[in-house]
């Protein structure tokens, strides 16, 4: 592998002796769920072009673990929200979301999924936190490919650091509650 | 009550039920979308099937209705394009200059010549990539992902154009009444004459990938094929009828900006199925990029990109700052208080996917009383349940592939 | 020989007399008016007649005018092109508060869905259509949206404060 040029992620702070490296499983399990999730692009407009490039040959999303594309919800880790949710699909994109298995990530992509954007009318729902819970939010209209990547990469973050723990943590059982996610 | 009125299940429900097979096999019912994965973009179908092969199909649409119409009757007539822009977003410079030249048409505005052609480099620009999206995704659908990879690098090129000229990518927002905001720079022409040099390569490359290739040709050819006169009577335009072997472009029947100074073919397809969709949009691009050359080599000299029509185009910014007049012109038009006469018009343009037309009504407000938007794709995917019927379900993936319905378009 | 807006003229005057009135260019398309029940008829006759030949319908659309008087609250509008001549014309039915007019989609099959798109955003009955069910709106709505009355935001909204968009008098 001498004339490749792949990054390596650094390994987690740890005690290293012969033959053995002890570390906290939280973090070695956060390396790994960060630097392998699998999206879920749930693209339903314009946004959705500008995913199609930063999935394509320039900015290559798959760099980031994110290779697999993964369209069935049930493999994924990442929902995508690219483009504006209406009302009437908004009781899909939630039932999308319930069909995803812990841990499940959202990111929504552009101003029309984080807050209605330019259209502040009757039938668009105004922000997609509004029926799921958002955990990265990226601007724009649509965002640029590397805001998009920021985004992941922004979230690949929160992965990495978030607890075993916290999918079953009264708290977080309480957001869903607040969605009414069973 | 019409049966057609009942939600599809129930409507299917007892069609099943009438023919059940003897051997105990019965009709299925499936849900295509409006998530699935090889719909890119927001496209509900209920099937009826026979075990792969389509029987009825009755679409659901409006999953991204965002109401354009309402809100252009709210907004002043230089804050419509940004909703130009969303809804054919894969050629979105095509559907400004539509607008613009709509409001020109209104405003009786000449547009020199140079700043008409610039308008026609653009608008070929979009139509090339407008193109490769759908060509390079059909590619895609048909199980081909290189080809895809390959060319989106151009829509990139493409896209680095557009930012020298307008400073966005994929929703332009470009242009002004009269003209464009500022004059292209160097750099956009380099760029321009490096694409021109680069892409032809490229597309022929990508050309030959799919052309000649058995497995595109076997998935592709007399897969939802439409005679021309359905394809008439459902209302189809663009590349789409012109497969079904109908030359009828805007371009040529009723040239805007200047179209009428250029050479070129409007090619046709025979029997209007997939591969003649494929290649009339292969055939398009080419043609494209000889209008664009032909378009930089006739410029005229100079360096006039707006007509000069103060009270509707907004001055410079520098001048607003400096100068009275400027500032009493911006603030006329940004709080809407020129005059609009009070008409109704209909401009139609050649978008990427067939007629895409402007149906205005002033009434001398600052906003339009009515703005509708004759959307092809909206049109033209009433057909989409007829072609697929005995079709087989992967082919109905292809065919709505090749049909290039962008769901903004499709929804409004 | 081209076809001439008179020609258009005379020969719809002939035929239907009174019910299509109002003729005038206006910029490049030729308009006139038409009585509402009688736009079956005259779609048919600028479709079938051997000069005319009206064989596109380049599209449908409604408009509201809630400030007209009781026979012209709304309004359908179809816009026709005779690709032999490059002909465009634009007809126009106004229509009563209680709106309803007979379809076309036996004619053109491209008018079903724009019909169905009126009925969704105008509440304009199309009398005989196949299937006039709404179409980009949810079926739940029980109201028409491009009605003029009907605001553009959703009126449920919370997270707007009003004094921030200019809304109230008082900036309080």
């Amino acid at each position: 592998m001498s004339d490749s040029n792949i990054n390596m992620v650094a390994p987690p702070e740890g005690v290293v002796g012969e033959g053995f490296f002890a570390t906290k499983l939280n973090d070695v399990v956060g390396l790994a769920r960060a630097n392998s999730l699998w999206p879920l692009p749930f693209a339903t407009s314009c946004c959705g072009i500008e995913f199609m490039a930063t999935m394509a040959s320039h900015y290559d999303l798959a760099r980031f673990g994110s290779e697999r594309v993964s369209f069935s919800p049930r493999q994924a880790d990442m929902l995508m929200v690219m483009g504006t949710i209406s009302k009437k699909m908004g009781p899909i994109l939630r039932q999308v979301y319930e069909q995803m298995a812990e841990p499940r990530w959202v990111i929504a992509v552009g101003a029309c999924a984080s807050s209605g954007g330019i259209f502040d009318t009757y039938s668009v729902l105004q922000g997609i936190d509004k029926v799921i819970p958002v955990d990265v939010y990226v601007p724009g209209c649509p965002p640029r490919p590397e805001q998009i990547v920021d985004g992941v990469m922004k979230l690949q973050e929160l992965v990495r650091t978030e607890s075993v723990r916290r999918r079953s943590s009264p708290e977080y059982q309480e957001l869903l509650a607040s969605y009414n996610i069973k | 009550m019409s049966e057609l009125l009942l939600p599809p299940e129930h409507r299917y429900a007892k069609i099943i039920k009438e023919k059940l097979n003897d051997d105990g096999s019965e009709l299925s019912i499936l849900n295509l979308g409006p998530t699935h994965p090889a719909t890119h973009g927001i496209f509900q179908n209920i099937l009826l099937m026979d075990g792969e092969r389509i029987l009825e199909a009755e679409p659901t649409i409006g999953y991204i209705h965002r109401a354009f119409e309402k809100i252009a009757e709210n907004r002043p007539f230089y804050q419509i394009t940004p909703l130009t822009d969303r809804m054919n977003y894969c050629s979105s410079p095509i559907n400004n200059m539509g607008w613009w030249m709509t409001l020109e048409k209104l405003l009786d505005i000449e547009v020199p010549k140079r700043a008409q052609y610039l308008r026609v480099i653009v608008m070929e620009l979009a139509r090339i990539t407008d193109h490769l999206i759908c060509n390079s995704i059909l590619g895609v659908d048909t199980g081909a992902y290189t080809g895809f990879l390959y060319v989106f690098q151009f829509r990139e090129k493409v896209y680095e154009i557009y930012e020298e000229i307008c400073g966005a990518r994929l929703t332009t927002n470009m242009g002004r009444i009269g003209g464009f905001e500022r004059d292209w720079s160097p750099k956009a022409f380099e760029l321009l004459n490096t694409f021109l040099e680069e892409f032809p390569m490229a597309w022929k490359e990508f050309e030959n990938l799919f052309e000649r290739n058995r497995i595109f040709i076997d998935r592709t050819v007399n897969v939802g094929p439409i005679t021309a006169e359905k394809a008439m009577a459902y209302g189809f335009t663009g590349p789409n009828l012109r497969a079904a072997g109908v030359d009828y472009d805007v371009r040529v029947a009723q040239p805007y900006s200047s179209y009428e100074d250029f050479d070129f073919i409007v090619p046709v397809g025979k029997s209007g199925d997939t591969y003649d969709r494929f290649c009339v949009r292969n055939a398009e691009v080419w043609e494209s990029i000889s209008i664009i050359k032909q378009a930089l080599a006739k410029m005229p000299e100079g360096n006039e990109y707006h007509a000069n029509v103060p009270d509707y185009y907004l001055p410079p910014k520098e001048d607003v700052y400096h100068n009275m007049e400027s500032l009493i012109y911006h603030f006329k038009i940004v709080m809407g208080e020129v005059p609009i006469p009070v008409a109704e018009i209909y401009h139609p343009v050649e978008g990427g996917n067939g007629e895409v037309g402007f149906y205005l009504v002033t009434d001398g407000s600052r906003t339009p009383y009515r703005l509708h938007f004759r959307r092809p794709c909206f049109i033209y995917y009433q057909a989409y349940p007829e072609m697929i019927k005995g079709a087989l379900l992967s082919d109905a993936i292809v065919i709505l592939s090749s049909l290039n319905v962008i769901a903004g378009e499709l929804d409004a | 020989m081209a076809l001439e807006n008179s020609d258009i003229q005379n020969k719809l005057t002939e035929t239907f007399g009174e019910n299509v009135f109002n003729f005038q260019q206006e910029k490049d398309i030729f308009s006139f008016e038409i009585k509402s029940d009688k736009n079956t008829a005259v779609i048919l006759f600028l479709k079938n007649d051997p000069t005319l030949q009206f064989h596109f319908l380049t599209d449908l659309c409604g408009l509201h005018y809630p400030d007209n008087d009781e026979n012209h609250q709304f309004a359908v509008v179809y816009h026709l092109h005779n690709w032999y001549e490059n002909k465009r014309i634009k007809i126009k039915a106004y229509l009563n508060e209680t709106p309803s007019i007979k379809t076309i989609s036996n004619i053109f099959l491209s008018s079903n869905w724009m019909e169905r798109e009126t009925w969704d955003f105008y509440g304009i009955d199309f009398i005989g259509h196949p299937q006039l069910k709404r179409i980009l709106n949810m079926d739940e709505m029980i109201s028409f949206p491009m009605r003029k009355e009907f605001p553009m935001e959703d009126s449920g909204r919370t997270d707007k404060d009003d004094r921030f968009f200019g809304r109230t008098t008082t900036n309080l």
